[in-house]
């Protein structure tokens, strides 16, 4: 148990950290990779929950794709970021302030929520039922009662990813293309003209 | 020395914190914007894990699953609109973001 509560201290104390760097650091690079640590910790609180499946969903989701995009997006934007941070210090009391607030009324919440109810009861976590991995507990829910929802889920990042490509699409003014509906309404009307020529001039058009 | 349900809450609660002080101060930078509603997200998604946990009932983590997919293309798509709105205008400062309109 001892080692337990030492894990959780660790992970939650790095996740704060990380998360606090994100929003203060200077570099919007550094920002992005504090991001990936904070992912990770908050991972490594998954696992000690018993939530093993999320938090590898997490690392893969997460720090392989969506903190990469951004890492991306970070390096390939020209921006001067030291002009962005204008405003950073007159924000700052009124900021602190509300989320000084915020965070106290939350934890006060979730503090008389913890010990109330069902969740005061609770035996420890416990992320499946007795004998059968957490994985396979999350697959026979979501493919029998969630299917539905599931497939909403892929259709969402259908709609999501079609929407990226339709937004940064760019058709470059004077590169030719092939447009194939052009091609096939083409007739000899069109497609040829007589010309007479004239000796020693040629054609111009 | 037991960790309870309470600790969970707890960390979520600062996390979700952090996220809503890091809109409040870094107002222009639109990265760092997307940034920390991606840690909010975050938040959210411990609060249904350690829910799910210590109640022993697994559907939170699929809510968990769907909030994931859902953070995960309004990235995407958020990104995508800056990296446009960046070829139109050549800065990301988000005071000018109102000549969008319309």
């Amino acid at each position: 148990m001892a080692l337990q509560a030492i894990a959780f201290y660790l992970m939650s104390a790095v996740t704060i950290a990380a998360g606090l760097g994100v929003v203060s650091a200077r570099n919007p690079v550094h920002s992005v990779l504090l991001l990936i640590l904070a992912f990770f910790s908050a991972a490594g609180l998954f696992v000690l929950m018993g939530a093993e499946f999320l938090a590898m969903l997490l690392i893969v989701v997460y720090v392989g794709a969506v903190a990469v995009l951004f890492l991306f997006v970070v390096m390939m934007l020209d921006v001067d970021f030291t002009a962005l941070r204008q405003g950073f210090v007159r924000y700052m009391p009124l900021g602190a302030a509300v989320a000084g607030v915020l965070a106290f009324e939350m934890i006060s919440v979730s503090a008389v929520i913890a010990n109330q109810g069902q969740a005061a009861g609770s035996t420890g976590p416990m992320a499946s039922t007795a004998g059968v991995a957490n994985t396979e507990t999350i697959g026979r829910v979501l493919y029998t009662d969630y299917v539905y929802f599931f497939q909403a889920a892929g259709l969402v990042l259908l709609v999501a990813m079609i929407g990226a490509i339709v937004l940064t699409l760019r058709h470059k003014p004077g590169v030719k293309r092939q447009v194939i509906a052009d091609q096939v309404a083409r007739t000899p009307a069109t497609g040829m003209r007589v010309v007479s020529v004239n000796p020693g001039e040629g054609i111009q058009e | 020395m037991i960790i309870g349900l309470a600790h969970y809450l707890a960390v979520a609660a600062i996390l979700f914190t952090i996220g809503v002080f890091g809109i409040f101060v870094n107002r222009k930078n639109i990265i760092v914007i997307l940034m920390s509603v991606e840690l909010i997200l975050l938040a959210v998604n411990i609060n249904f894990v350690a829910f799910s946990s210590y109640l022993h009932n697994v559907i939170g983590q699929i809510f968990a699953m769907f909030i994931l997919t859902v953070a995960a293309a309004e990235a995407a798509v958020g990104l995508a609109i800056l990296v446009t709105f960046f070829r139109n205008r050549g800065d990301i400062a988000v005071d000018d973001a109102s000549v969008m309109k319309g």
